[in-house]
């Protein structure tokens, strides 16, 4: 059995943030397990740029943006284990992983980060109907195989879903010499960024038709033809709207779900809304001493969030480390509600003690809203009333929650987060 | 006067912007919430420039391709002349980021430079 302060789980953006300020904060055993031949996680192919703007002032491609991390890793020395698969977490923060060169190794861990990331939505969650012929992929699978491995899925692309992946890979394939003929999207807007739209969909002339699905798919060995339709109000395809489109592959953009098999087998609570952990202020989960930070929590739009709410991750994974005592006495916590069109929020608890004094609360939306307030309540009174021109589903919102003005509010026992009419 | 109606590329906020012409000279933009998107929206309407990120195949390299991108922006209309310059440019690892693959590429005045790492193996 080894024995470790701190085990990392993942080593992308998120695990990778939280390792370099779980170090700056005191902790010097940490080590990090990473899945992959190397660290930084999706940013390695995702080679377009875009990323970086808020925390470093400049726009970097995503093996940019990874290294910047990777070089303050290995600066601190921070250990780390590649090809390394986590096969399970107990409650007790055992960690059991497995490689080549040390086949099966136990881990016992003051405190555990979950980083592990999140997977695309599959054609089987899907249920799309029709064959099931070769030329089917994840738009992120696509990605991996143009962008790293060298070579193209196909030659004339239908996209499922506008997700951002999808619409950068619709600009990818057509930069390589495909034909992206459509992308359809079920919901009445995009569930990607505006930008992704304008300079991956409309640079290209690439049609991008809302409230369509995919009907059927035609090809026995491999695909030979996508039909999409229009959808009613249900979702439900509406007859006679059918368009039958000629390709050989079929990329589907339809989601991303944090993955969180290990957090579950160690017991932790997930939210049904965002399939992450619930968690306090602290990122903490209801296990003491786990941490989730990044997609694995909820998933975001932009790594800068990733970096900053898992930076947040090891600062407070150090303090546990530091500071636990097992006699102390469990914290006061508050309920954070969200209402009227917010559909969660990380951190979804409070403990008003101990919180920092300016907390960030992230969350989305469930519909596009236009010139609506948004509103902070603790119990019943109005502590904030954010103006906000435009939210969409698409894009992560985030408020300040200031302890000072919480625990003015006497007998708190709860935060509300709602959207009102201006 | 003309008037065109843009969404903002500069940042993940995708302001919608309103752009007036006269004859050809931009008169006013509006809808943008920073510097940036004015910036952004008097060249978009004169001459549309963009960033190309790309690939190009990797020699003796652990991974058989290293990403690369247009140093700075390049005008739009040149996009596909970049891309069909990299077809068929091959590096020998290893490869740092930075590395210049080519220079004054589609006579763009603007290198491809690498933007990942691949080690020798």
């Amino acid at each position: 059995m080894l024995n470790y302060d701190l085990v990392i789980i993942g080593g992308g953006p998120a695990g990778l943030a939280a390792a370099i300020s779980a170090k700056d904060n005191g902790i010097d055993s940490i080590l990090i397990l990473e899945r992959d031949k190397e660290l930084g996680g999706i940013l390695n192919q995702c080679i377009h740029n875009g990323f970086g703007l808020h925390t470093f002032k400049e726009e970097l491609t995503g093996p940019e943006y990874a290294e910047r991390f990777i070089k303050e890793v290995l600066g601190r020395k921070i250990e780390y284990k590649l090809n390394t698969m986590v096969m399970d977490l107990g409650k007790d923060k055992t960690v059991t992983a497995m490689n080549r060169e040390d086949g099966l190794i136990q881990i016992k861990a003051k405190a555990v980060i979950l980083a592990m990331g999140c997977r695309e939505r599959s054609r089987g969650a899907l249920n799309i109907p029709g064959f099931r012929p070769a030329g089917i992929y994840s738009a992120g699978t696509a990605q991996r195989l143009v962008n790293r491995e060298g070579f193209m899925p196909g030659k004339e692309v239908v996209i499922l879903g506008s997700g951002d992946i999808g619409l950068i890979m619709a600009r990818r394939m057509t930069l390589e010499g495909a034909k992206v003929k459509v992308v359809a999207e079920l919901m009445p807007y995009s569930g990607g960024l505006k930008r992704n739209i304008v300079q991956c969909l409309d640079d290209f002339g690439i049609p991008l038709k809302l409230r369509h699905t995919v009907v059927d798919i035609e090809g026995r060995d491999r695909v030979k033809a996508v039909t999409i339709a229009e959808v009613d109000e249900n979702n439900k395809p509406i007859k006679g709207t059918e368009e039958r489109y000629e390709c050989d592959t079929l990329l589907l953009s339809c989601g991303l779900l944090p993955e969180n098999e290990l957090s579950r087998s160690a017991g932790v609570d997930l939210s049904p809304v965002t399939s992450g952990p619930i968690v306090n202020d602290s990122l903490e989960t209801n296990i003491p001493g786990i941490f989730a930070c990044g997609n694995v929590l909820h998933v975001h739009d932009l790594v800068d969030y990733v970096s900053k709410e898992s930076t947040t991750a090891g600062e407070n994974a150090a303090k546990y480390i530091l500071s636990f005592n097992e006699n102390d006495s469990p914290d006061r916590v508050v309920k954070i509600n969200t209402e009227n069109g917010v559909r969660y929020s990380v951190p979804a608890f409070v403990r008003p003690d101990k919180m920092a004094d300016n907390l960030t609360v992230r969350f989305r939306v469930g519909n596009v809203y236009k010139n609506v307030n948004l509103c902070v309540y603790a119990n019943d009174t109005l502590l904030q009333k954010l103006p906000k021109k435009i939210m969409a589903p698409g894009e992560m919102e985030q408020i300040i929650l200031i302890k000072n003005k919480l625990n003015e509010v006497s007998d708190l026992n709860t935060i509300t987060i709602k959207i009102e009419e201006a | 006067m003309e008037t065109r109606e843009l969404n903002c590329i500069v940042c993940p906020m995708g302001c919608p912007i309103t752009v007036t012409l006269e004859n050809g000279e931009v008169t006013s933009v509006t809808g943008n919430t920073c510097p940036r998107g004015e910036k952004y929206a008097k060249q978009e309407v004169v001459a549309p420039i963009r960033s190309v990120t790309s690939t190009v195949k990797v020699l003796g390299g652990e991974w058989p391709t290293v990403a690369c991108k247009t140093k700075t922006e390049i005008p739009k209309g040149k996009i596909f002349e970049v891309m069909d310059a990299l077809k068929g440019v091959s590096v020998d690892a290893p490869v740092n980021i930075g590395d210049v693959i080519i220079e004054n590429v589609a006579g763009t005045n603007v290198n491809i430079i690498a933007t990942s790492n691949v080690k020798a193996c």
